[in-house]
């Protein structure tokens, strides 16, 4: 072997190696949480975590079916709102957007993209809890909402640019109209990447503590009023986490354990999502 | 001899030019597609061929920046007329693309029956039939008539194009339009759409699109030959083959450029 490529090799070999090294480093990130969430999480896990409201200060005992069944309430409120206006928004940016306007509404999705989420809390808070006069799950659904609508919008586009144009000319001249052509043809076929993307866009907010600081408040009872405080998952972690007890800590570790299988369940059920309809359009 | 009663029935191009902004890739071209008969549209690549037949029913102005001048007739009537709908004209017009094109969500079935559905027939039994005659006409009903509902991507190449020809066949258009059908099959594939125009022409116009100057020969009783955006020379195929009046059709047959 020359010298030269002895060293191709050395150095082919050399890079391999780092690239995994990486890798496993960000795999073991996610295992470590993931190891330590069980470890401390887990053995606080049982039936009165998940069916009991919390308990006053200093008590032992006690759940978190609040905050579980709050955070139910406010994603899925802020999904009905957000997940229309963002397909529909990244439908018209992949269909008709390359106009001005197309260019305005791209740019503003990804500063609003950008924007920190407690900036959005902050803004729901001046235009909504302070019309409303108080604090409400409503206020957090939309502040949630506004946070999903760009994430949604933007992939939704990516999606739907990913349908090969001859599928659109098909569907044209077969004496399709311009709208149907893209709900019917463009939209179906890109469906299943869409999916994914609400999937990924509804798991990221469910995690957001933020903008619901100054909306949906927290509350330390049961509640499904959506005009009403309501707690959620991500803030009763937020609470019980800076709190002195250790009775709170053990809850804090809990609750976070089952905030992460929840969106863990989004994502798989995302990828699952992604291989059926390979599997069935294969 | 009386004339057939759809002697009318014809597509005419009038000093039609097709434009990308300014450029102009199709120059005043003006050419005439009887009745019933199959006329192959042959020249070099890039020569203005498909965007061509993409002015007949109406797709070239679907492109970016892409117009056109000049008059396009069906039966007389110009379809770029204002008062023309092109999405309802498309229905008279069928298409079918160098590469074959199925809606990968929809099963082989509903494929055909799409350009039905869109004109708003839903008659379950009406659809089946139309749905079997135009997968018959393509020659693909005995292949797929036990796996309708299957996806239409389940299917081969060759069956996916003659798939795509009995969804273009489906809403009986008059005039059918193929760009370069055959390209991406191979040699059995194309065989069989070519014995399928030869049946078709008694139910339809049919306009070719083909880089194959063999497959001009085997399917068109008329051949036009294309250059740089200009129609150099049109005629019957069996003439414009053996006996071209000019020089560049003839260095163009004759394998001397192209």
């Amino acid at each position: 072997m020359s010298g030269r490529s002895l060293r191709r090799h050395v150095t082919s070999g050399l890079m391999t190696g780092l690239v995994a090294v990486l890798s496993f480093t960000a795999v073991l990130a996610l295992v470590l949480i993931l190891g330590d969430l069980i470890a401390k999480g887990a053995s606080s896990l049982n039936w009165d975590f998940f069916t009991k409201n919390p308990v006053p200060a200093g008590q032992s005992g006690g759940g978190v079916a609040n905050a579980i069944v709050g955070t139910g309430i406010i994603v899925g409120l802020a999904a009905l709102i957000g997940l229309p206006i963002g397909i529909g928004t990244g439908l018209y940016l992949a269909e008709y957007g390359s106009g001005r306007l197309g260019w305005i509404v791209r740019f503003v999705a990804d500063v609003l993209n950008g924007t920190p989420s407690i900036v959005i809390g902050i803004f729901a808070w001046t235009w909504l809890v302070r019309p409303m006069g108080g604090y409400s799950a409503l206020a957090g659904s939309v502040a949630l909402a506004a946070l999903m609508i760009p994430m949604i919008a933007r992939t939704t586009e990516e999606m739907v640019r990913l349908v090969p144009h001859s599928l659109r000319e098909a569907a044209l001249a077969l004496g399709y109209p311009r709208w149907r052509t893209s709900l019917r043809v463009v939209a179906r076929t890109a469906l299943a990447g869409i999916v994914t993307g609400c999937l990924v866009g509804v798991a990221r907010i469910a995690g957001e503590t933020a903008p619901l600081l100054f909306t949906a408040l927290g509350n330390l009872n049961f509640s499904t009023s959506v005009t009403q405080p309501m707690q959620t998952l991500p803030h009763q972690i937020y609470e019980y986490a800076s709190g002195p007890f250790e009775e709170w800590h053990r809850l804090a570790w809990a609750s976070a354990l089952v905030l992460m299988s929840l969106v863990l369940l989004l994502g798989v059920t995302a990828r699952w999502a992604i291989r059926q309809r390979h599997g069935a359009a294969r | 001899m009386a004339p057939p009663a759809d002697a009318r029935l014809r597509l005419e191009a009038v000093r039609l030019t097709a434009l990308y902004g300014r450029r102009a890739v199709v120059k005043d071209v003006s050419i005439l597609f009887p009745a019933h008969t199959v006329t192959a549209v042959i020249g070099p690549s890039g020569c203005g061929k498909s965007t061509f037949l993409r002015c007949l029913n109406r797709m070239h102005e679907l492109s970016e920046g892409g117009w056109v001048t000049g008059r396009v007739l069906l039966d007389g009537a110009d379809v770029y007329d204002d008062a023309v709908d092109p999405v309802q004209l498309r229905r008279r017009i069928g298409m079918v693309f160098q590469r074959p094109t199925p809606f990968p969500t929809m099963s082989i079935y509903d494929n055909v029956a799409a350009g039905l559905r869109v004109n708003g027939h839903r008659g379950r039994r009406a659809l089946d039939d139309v749905v079997e005659r135009a997968l018959t006409q393509a020659a693909l009903w005995d292949e797929v008539k036990d796996r309708l509902r299957a996806s239409a991507l389940a299917l081969s190449g060759g069956q996916q194009q003659r798939l795509c020809i009995a969804r273009a066949l489906a809403p009986q258009p008059e005039v059918l339009l193929l760009d370069e059908p055959t390209a991406s099959l191979d040699p059995a594939g194309t065989q069989r759409i070519e014995e399928l125009c030869h049946e078709l022409k008694r139910l339809y116009t049919i306009v070719i699109v083909t880089h194959n100057m063999q497959q001009a020969a085997r399917v068109s009783d008329y051949t036009a030959f294309f250059y740089l955006g200009d129609l150099v020379e049109v005629g019957r195929t069996d003439e414009l083959f053996t006996r071209p009046n000019e020089e560049r059709t003839e260095a163009y047959i004759t394998g001397r450029f192209g």
